[in-house]
């Protein structure tokens, strides 16, 4: 009952991030949405770890972390200047 | 302790919709990045934990990732804020924008501007 509650309210989160990167006023907007998803599924990754019982998605959830940063950290470079 | 460990699971969810949440209603990119980026952040502290009360063996790990999320998060917000304030997005409801001056259109450094004698200008 607990894991339902909790991926409901993540799945929905990650819904109205979707509205934003979707419909977005300007790029930064999208980047932002995309930021968001990005520590959402960071949290979905913990908690089916503990839902299987399996310490490797831990690790996933490490890597993915700075993959995560790092896409924000280019996107806003790569963003800088533009209008 | 799984009693606590599953409300903490409940409230990280709940902070993660409220983030999204933000993202829909705010008005403006600094409002957004700043409701997303730390309601999620709190989000993840509180499924971590929450993860860290049912498994103890895996608190390393868990630490490890609590740590590099409470690090990067705001670095990254902080870099699609700036990078949207140097590509000429404007507030669209403040009174007092107290960066006007500092960033140069066509230079990458920051200015060297007096901060107090710029605020002074904007508030007359």
């Amino acid at each position: 009952m607990t894991n339902l509650i909790f991926f409901s309210l993540v799945g929905l989160g990650i819904v109205f991030s979707l509205y934003r990167l979707i419909k977005g006023d300007t790029h930064f907007d999208r980047v932002v949405s995309i930021d968001v998803i990005n520590v959402c599924i960071i949290g979905v990754l913990v908690a089916y770890a503990l839902i299987s019982k399996n310490e490797l998605y831990l690790d996933v959830a490490i890597v993915y972390s700075i993959l995560g940063f790092l896409e924000t950290i280019v996107f806003a470079k790569f963003l800088e200047g533009r209008s | 302790m799984n009693i606590i460990g599953q409300i903490l699971l409940i409230l990280g969810g709940l902070f993660y919709a409220l983030g999204g949440l933000g993202l829909v209603r705010m008005p403006d990119v600094y409002n957004r990045a700043q409701a997303g980026t730390k309601a999620t952040t709190l989000g993840t502290f509180s499924v971590l934990i929450a993860v860290m009360f049912f498994m103890p063996g895996w608190t390393a790990k868990l630490v490890l990732i609590l740590v590099f999320v409470a690090i990067t998060n705001p670095v990254g917000s902080s870099t699609i804020i700036r990078s949207a304030y140097k590509s000429g997005v404007k507030p669209s409801i403040a009174v007092i924008d107290e960066l006007k001056g500092f960033y140069d259109e066509s230079h990458d450094d920051v200015l060297e501007v007096d901060s107090e004698e710029v605020y002074e200008k904007e508030v007359q």
